[in-house]
């Protein structure tokens, strides 16, 4: 799937107006060939504009990992994780299938796009039986 | 390294330092304790505030900080650097303040720096929640990461799992601290730790507890950098600048291309070959510990030991009061002192132990000190390097 955001809005609006379709689009560079996340206006590594949209394969593996500490009150644990894409772009993100604790560097992990009160969210849950 | 550089090597010294409210000084504005440690600051360097012609300063909640500090002092600077990098700006502020010098802009610059962190009505969740708006990050706010701390604790997570470093060694690091700041009557927090009491605290973001992060304190600091030739008119022992450089390589976590592997390693770099020095030549070190995990990124970054090793290098005191290397001599930012940008108590440390003003944690001996400035997520760099007369 290739579509652009040419004219219309800046890349970050599109992006979160995909997001809030349900649909996950990373950024591929035409000059370079890498991919790009967060979505930018031109390649961090080449300079260029030539970007264009693609729908990754939303596989991934965990590249760090914590569990913020935080009262029942205020939502109790959380995992804050940076997934690694297959497609070579890291993000930040939250293993939602797992106990906060139980998330670990190297799971395999695929995407998700979560949509609460019309937002999209990029969330990931493990995959059973591919931790590393 | 262009020749130019290595030509401003100790062509600039500080002259003057001071330190005001460190710890808790309730009833203070940010800027009265600015200008308490700025005073005194000029007052040691053995001028007065009618001498400075330059000013560098930086505040984490006021982007046109400088035109205040300008006001308030009644200054009128020729030369004026506001460069907010975070913590690591005060040490950043020197070089562009050594070209200021030289070209004959200016001839005392004031770089200062006061927070009221810890006793201000309108504090951090304030600040914090003020710039998800102005400064947003919309790729990692909606994940509620627990900002600065869980960046850090991302880099530890990493760190661990590369190198096998422990929980225990990062704890080794806050004791070691703790150690130095206990022979530092200005220090914070001095009553001894120990590693169990490190890793039994209560955890903020695994794998860091409550120990494994910097104080929130109050705290003030300043210096004045004059022309190494004027520098030898005044009062105090110079202490000359050899090297300075810095590096910013990203801005949210997310986006560090290794989360083992920070920028220090290119203002490092840099620093030491403006010096003319290695890691090898340096009597005292100064890091910004912000988090215990600072330290071992930075011992490593700045060449103290190879990559990876940092956990077994800083394990059984190697960086405590008579180790190995003498690491963080006031107490750090997890002992001493940290009102949100520590970087600039980093540089008076390591003044005050080339100057041997340190009493019962003076390191003898010591003609060379880095200081090493660290802010954002891991984003911005700044080394210094400072020595003594003998080392010009
Ligand atoms: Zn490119």
């Amino acid at each position: 799937m290739q579509t652009t955001s040419d004219g219309v809005t800046g890349v970050q609006a599109f992006h979160q107006g995909e997001l809030d379709a349900g649909r996950l689009l990373v950024q591929r560079c035409g000059e370079c060939s890498r991919h790009v996340y967060y979505p930018r206006e031109t390649c961090p590594h080449c300079g260029s504009t030539a970007l264009e949209w693609t729908a990754p394969s939303g596989l991934g593996s965990v590249h760090a990992v914590t569990t913020v500490r935080r009262k029942p009150a205020d939502g109790g644990d959380l995992n804050v994780s940076l997934v690694d894409l297959d497609e070579g772009v890291r993000l930040m993100s939250r293993v939602d299938n797992l106990a906060p604790e139980a998330v670990r560097i190297g799971q395999r992990v695929k995407a998700r796009v979560q949509v609460k009160d019309g937002r999209g969210l990029v969330l990931f849950d493990a995959i059973d039986g591919a931790a590393a | 390294m262009s020749t130019g550089l290595k030509a401003l090597r100790g062509s600039a010294a500080i002259a003057g330092v001071a330190t005001f409210g460190c710890g808790e000084k309730p009833g203070f504005t940010d800027m009265e304790l600015l200008a308490r440690s700025a005073h005194a600051a000029v007052a040691d360097a053995g001028l007065t505030m009618r001498d400075i012609d330059g000013l560098c300063t930086a505040s984490a909640s006021a982007a046109m900080w400088a035109l205040p500090v300008v006001e308030y002092l009644g200054l009128n600077p020729r030369y004026i650097d506001g460069t907010m990098l975070g913590g690591s700006s005060f040490i950043a502020h020197l070089l562009p303040a050594m070209h200021a010098i030289r070209s004959g802009q200016c001839s005392a610059v004031l770089i200062c720096y006061g927070s009221a962190q810890r006793s201000a009505a309108f504090g951090r969740r304030e600040i914090v929640a003020a710039r998800r708006f102005l400064d947003p990050q919309p790729y990692e706010h909606p994940y509620e990461p627990m900002l600065p701390v869980s960046a850090y604790a991302l880099a530890a997570s990493r760190h661990m799992h590369e190198f096998g470093t422990t929980r225990e060694q990062l704890a080794d690091v806050a004791v070691a601290a703790r150690a130095w700041a206990g022979l530092n009557p200005e220090a914070f927090m001095r009553e001894p730790l120990t590693r169990e009491e490190v890793l039994g605290a209560r955890m903020v973001s695994d794998p860091l507890s409550v120990r494994d992060c910097c104080l929130v304190t109050d705290g003030a600091g300043a210096c004045v950098l004059v022309s190494a030739e004027r520098a030898r008119d005044l009062p105090k022992k110079p202490v000359y600048v050899l090297g300075n450089a810095t590096a910013v390589w990203n801005r949210q976590i997310s986006s560090m291309a290794d989360l083992t592997v920070t920028a220090a390693s290119q203002s490092g770099r840099e620093a030491f070959a403006m010096a003319g020095l290695a890691p090898k030549d340096i009597d005292v070190v100064q890091l910004y510990d912000a988090f215990t995990i600072n330290t071992l990124l930075f011992l490593e970054d700045l060449g103290f030991c190879p990559k990876g090793e940092a956990g077994r290098f800083v394990a059984d005191g190697a960086i405590a009061p008579g180790g190995k290397l003498p690491v963080n001599t006031n107490g750090g930012g997890l002992s001493c002192v940290h009102p949100g940008m520590y970087g600039i108590f980093a540089l008076i440390e390591a003044v005050r132990q080339l100057r041997g003003e340190c009493g019962e944690r003076q390191v003898k001996n010591a003609h060379i000190a880095i200081a090493h400035g660290n802010g954002g997520m891991l984003s911005s760099q700044a080394s210094a390097i400072l020595g003594t007369a003998e080392t010009l």
